[in-house]
């Protein structure tokens, strides 16, 4: 099968458009994260989308409509991990780690209830970007821009929290609320990207675009651009690849993601040698 | 009280290690230059950060540009610059360009953005600090001078009436920190800036500030040098010794 071939299946179009607008969310979003040394929130996130998927197919809630479950579960997850940090005098990792286990562990103990793991449950832990629904494609692509919207709007004040709170602060920032926005943010994109990476793999398609661009970028705007470049090239990419190979999907576009980064440092060493230390 | 630029009644502040300040009151009017002196753990950071509403005032109040800090809105007044050291994160990605335009964002309402008449007012405050050559560079790969230089341009590109610096030099050679301190004083005396300086450098800021406030826990001495140097008081509080170390450069 050649390309052209390949590109010509719908199920593979729609695979590639909504696999490239995730991947934006993910990679712009993932370069606030880490900076702001919330990285893992992604995998946090992941584990309590787990457990209210479950909830959600324990409903008989399945597809599209397991969104209306998981969403609002998993965007309270996100903002108790802030309050966690801000009131509970935790650190932003054990914060997550809580949610986590609560996530996981919630969803374990209904999978066991409702019978096992089903092959819903299944698609979610490993991704299953090949089977995305048009009417999934649509709310991707609706979500995307709202998101994107949001971080336009808010582009400044989400760069000023991630070089300093207290600077941010003393600016006039509402940090709190910025802070909100970045993880309702990065929930809403967590849960659309488990159909692409699943569960397992989400916090790579946060981190690893952004560890990347942080190799080579000189200036903020660049080293959002260059994430996003790699992030969306990783799952073109990686689609392809698995499609030609008979891969899974999810762990073609990581691994190609991961390639992307080690190539970042290889290029760094070469161009900034005095940076490489 | 209401003339003050800083004002603060009674001010206390408690960790859960204990009270860390204690009815602390004091005026800083206009066009001061308060340097703000004392042993470590005496509260001076703990006092400014009290100031900005970094931290929760346990009782007592504070005021900045005459109204109450649960009120305060004009952040665009005020510039800070904390110890670059804590503050910067040496991947960040930002160039020196783009971190002094963050101290424009306290003029700007939502959507913020910057334009052409912003990026002309980074670039002269970058020549007048001479640092334009720099303005590419990203932060991680200034030397310590160069870095607290940015973080003092960003501080004051948005031309603050207030200026609160803590403990700026801590990081700096001794011949940096006193070029440090007379561009400090200059901002001072030329555009009238009101200066607020935590420091422990006190025999140097005798050079440039025209108050002192000596702080541990309490207040222990707020005045001009001149009264510090001839108070009785503080000889016996201090010393002879000590407190001709602190006058001798004033």
């Amino acid at each position: 099968m050649n390309l052209l071939e390949i590109l010509s299946y719908g199920f593979i179009q729609r695979a590639l458009l909504a696999g490239t607008l995730i991947a934006l969310l993910c990679s712009v979003l993932g370069v606030f994260l880490v900076l702001r040394r919330l990285s893992l929130i992604g995998d946090g996130l992941a584990h309590v989308t787990f457990g209210s998927t479950a909830i959600a197919l324990a409903l008989k809630f399945y597809s599209v409509m397991s969104l209306l479950v998981t969403m609002p579960i998993v965007l309270l997850a996100s903002l108790g991990i802030l309050k966690l940090t801000e009131k509970g005098r935790l650190s932003g990792d054990t914060a997550i780690g809580l949610v986590s286990a609560l996530g996981i562990s919630a969803g374990i103990i209904l999978a066991s209830v409702g019978g096992g793991y089903n092959v819903d449950l299944l698609s979610f832990l490993f991704g299953n970007i090949l089977s995305i629904r048009s009417e999934e494609v649509v709310i991707a692509a609706l979500l995307c821009l709202g998101v994107m919207l949001m971080l336009t709007l808010y582009y400044h004040e989400l760069f000023a929290i991630s070089f300093s709170d207290e600077l941010a602060q003393v600016s006039g920032i509402r940090t709190s609320f910025i802070n909100s926005i970045l993880v309702l943010l990065t929930a809403l994109s967590v849960v659309l990207a488990m159909k692409l990476v699943g569960i397992m793999l989400i916090s790579s398609l946060l981190i690893v675009p952004a560890a990347g661009a942080l190799q080579l970028a000189r200036g903020f705007k660049v080293c959002i651009f260059l994430a996003a470049l790699q992030g969306c090239s990783s799952v073109l990419i990686g689609i392809i690849i698995s499609i030609m190979s008979n891969l899974p999907a999810s762990a073609s576009i990581v691994m190609v993601n991961l390639l992307f980064f080690a190539a970042a440092c290889v290029i760094r060493r070469l161009i900034y040698p005095s940076r490489s230390n | 009280m209401s003339g003050a630029i800083v004002s603060t009644e009674q001010l206390s502040c408690s960790y859960r290690e204990g009270r860390v300040l204690e009815e602390v009151s004091f005026q800083v009017e206009r066009g001061d230059y308060v340097g703000i002196v004392g042993p470590n753990g005496s509260g001076k950071s703990t006092l400014i950060k009290a100031l900005l509403g970094l931290v929760t005032i346990s009782s007592g109040s504070a005021s900045l540009f005459g109204t109450s800090l649960t009120g305060f809105r004009d952040w665009h007044k005020v510039g800070y610059l904390p110890q670059s050291l804590h503050l910067v994160n040496p991947v960040f990605p930002a160039t020196v360009r783009e971190t002094v335009g963050l101290g424009l964002l306290s003029l700007k309402r939502f959507p913020k953005r910057l334009n052409r008449d912003d990026n002309d007012k980074i670039s002269i405050i970058l020549e007048e600090l001479g640092i334009y050559d720099l303005e590419h560079k990203l932060i991680g790969e200034l030397s310590g001078g160069q870095l607290q230089r940015v973080l003092l341009a960003r501080a004051i590109v948005n031309d603050p009436e207030l200026l609160v610096l803590d403990e700026p030099t801590a990081a700096l050679d001794p011949e940096t920190r006193g070029r440090f301190y007379a561009m400090i004083a200059d901002i001072n005396r030329t555009r009238g800036v009101t200066v607020l300086l935590v420091t422990h450098d006190s025999g140097a800021i005798g050079e440039h500030a025209s108050k002192m406030l000596y702080l541990d826990k309490k207040i222990l001495f707020y005045g001009s040098f001149d009264e510090f140097c001839c108070s009785p008081e503080m000889s016996s509080l201090f010393g002879e010794h000590s407190q001709h170390l602190m006058c001798h450069r004033h």
